[in-house]
């Protein structure tokens, strides 16, 4: 890759004066849910950005991540600050393939040992290697190897933080999440399926400003995923006044009444959708009229059916799921009774929750 | 606000229903402006205030709006996008609205200032302008020359 100039210089070059540049970063600020008050200090930090490598690994994944994140950037000052990051190896997007690639990766490795960073979308399969490989290399053997000189992994998607699709029920390919295999560099998880772009680009930004973000038990940055959705949705005072939707196509539905008891996960799912919102601010699940899935939270797949409300018990599936794979023809039995056992359970487990018993609890 | 697409009047009724939908967000806003307001005129320091952080209906907004008011000033702005600067009907508290270039909103601040940054000249857009304007006279005194 060539030698790239600074951001300062590439500013100057395009002609953006100084003041477009303050209002990015107080919109940087804003977005990152940090005080305006540090909108000096990011604009500082961003104009003396080193030009940080980046080697991107896709591994079992849709190419959703990697399609959402190209659609953050028009040519603005965010592409030039991506132009300001060394995108060294990024196998959807370089026009290199094959050996070639790879070639260009362990230069860059080479080069940047110890300062780059990793950003990983796609979970990793572990039962078979052969399941994912990038030029004969399997996807577990290209991470370990990468992260090795890496100074900060991100792991980008639901699959590469907590597993996503792959790792659903029954897991056919023992998908992990970067987390499970990489113990001894900083991880940073931006979970979403896919994420929001500028939420991407915004962790990114973070990084080259100010460093590692602070990061939720689920090694999430608060800033983006500080708050529940339902906690930042325009439908919540439907929600505390009892109205509710029960269909998509009744009176509730028209009237954009709470999705709740439609599935809306919305308050149990952490993530930025209610305040910055996707394409440019235009929308977001909920204001489309379809309840929240929870994309941003481990196991969504997983968790009881997407248009269950979340006061109706989802049962023990996964348990369930290995039953029936481990009882071969005793599964129609124990399945039978572990079904019994489970809608007793449940039964004794469902207590009838309205919106304002979930309100105290919460 | 959602996708579907009801009819003029359904969509007019809809409009004014929601416009009255509140989080009770406004209020302790306007007193959080009114104690920032204080804070300037006793020690001169300014206070921002990232609207994109509150969770805010339509009807909190409308509250604000009403109180706040318009004031004297009114500037827009091209830079990367639109961005409307406008004193409010309380002078010293600022509306600031940050657009993109397709005109959809990327953030919004009230700023208690006496004079908000962003409408002043910046020392590194003057320097360049200065740069810029001796390049052009001296293009022009090169021409009278040949």
């Amino acid at each position: 890759m060539p030698n790239k100039p600074m951001l300062k210089d590439l500013m100057k070059t395009h002609g953006v004066s100084r003041r477009a540049f303050m209002k990015y970063c107080a919109s940087l600020a804003s977005v990152m849910a940090l005080s305006p008050a540090m909108v000096p200090r990011i604009a500082e930090a961003l104009e003396n950005a080193p030009r940080t490598s980046v080697i991107w690994l896709s591994f079992q994944e849709c190419t959703g991540c990697t399609e959402a994140i190209t659609r953050s950037h028009a040519p603005t000052i965010e592409d030039m600050i991506f132009n300001a990051i060394s995108l060294d190896y990024h196998h959807t997007l370089q026009a290199a393939s094959g050996h070639a690639a790879e070639e260009a990766r362990e230069h860059a490795m080479k080069e940047h040992w110890g300062e780059y960073l990793v950003v990983v979308d796609g979970s990793i399969p572990i039962k078979d290697p052969g399941y994912s490989t990038i030029a004969g290399i399997s996807n577990l053997d290209m991470l370990k190897d990468t992260a090795a000189g890496a100074a900060a992994i991100v792991s980008v998607g639901t699959c590469a933080a907590y597993g996503g699709v792959g790792h659903a029920d029954p897991n056919p390919t023992g998908a992990v999440a970067v987390s499970e295999i990489i113990k001894d560099k900083p991880i940073i998880n931006v979970p979403g399926c896919p994420p929001i772009p500028v939420v991407m680009t915004g962790v990114l930004a973070h990084f080259l400003s100010l460093g590692i973000p602070e990061l939720d038990e689920l090694g999430r940055p608060k800033a983006f995923f500080g708050n529940a959705i339902h906690d930042r949705c325009y439908r919540r005072p439907f929600y505390d006044k009892g109205l509710f939707a029960n269909g998509f196509d009744d009176e509730g539905a028209k009237e954009g009444w709470c999705l709740y008891k439609l599935g809306c996960k919305g308050p149990t799912t952490k993530a930025a959708c209610a305040t910055v919102k996707w394409n440019n601010g235009v929308s977001f699940p909920i204001e489309a009229g379809h309840p929240c899935l929870g994309c941003t939270e481990p196991d969504f797949w997983d968790n009881g059916g997407f248009y269950k409300p979340l006061s109706v018990p989802s049962g023990d599936y996964r348990r369930l799921g290995l039953a029936a794979v481990a009882g071969g023809a005793a599964a129609g039995v124990a399945g039978g009774l572990l079904a019994k056992a489970t809608k007793a359970k449940a039964a004794k487990a469902h207590e009838t929750v309205d919106a304002h018993d979930l309100e105290k609890s919460s | 606000m959602d996708c579907k697409q009801p009819n003029d009047q359904t969509s007019a009724e809809m409009a004014d229903v929601l416009s009255f939908v509140t989080t009770g967000n406004a209020r302790p806003l306007l007193h959080e402006i009114r104690h920032a307001l204080d804070k300037l005129l006793a020690i001169g320091e300014t206070t921002i205030i990232d609207l994109g952080a509150l969770p805010f209906g339509p009807g909190d907004a409308r509250e604000l709006e009403d109180i706040l008011g318009q004031g004297e000033i009114d500037a827009t702005m091209t830079i990367m996008g639109r961005s409307h600067v406008r004193e409010t009907g309380v002078p010293g508290v600022w509306r600031i609205d940050h657009f993109d270039e397709e005109d959809e909103v990327q953030s919004r601040f009230i700023e208690i200032t006496f004079m908000p940054d962003i409408l002043k000249t910046q020392r590194e857009d003057a320097e360049r302008g200065l740069e810029h304007l001796r390049e052009r006279l001296a293009e022009l005194e090169g021409n009278r020359q040949t």
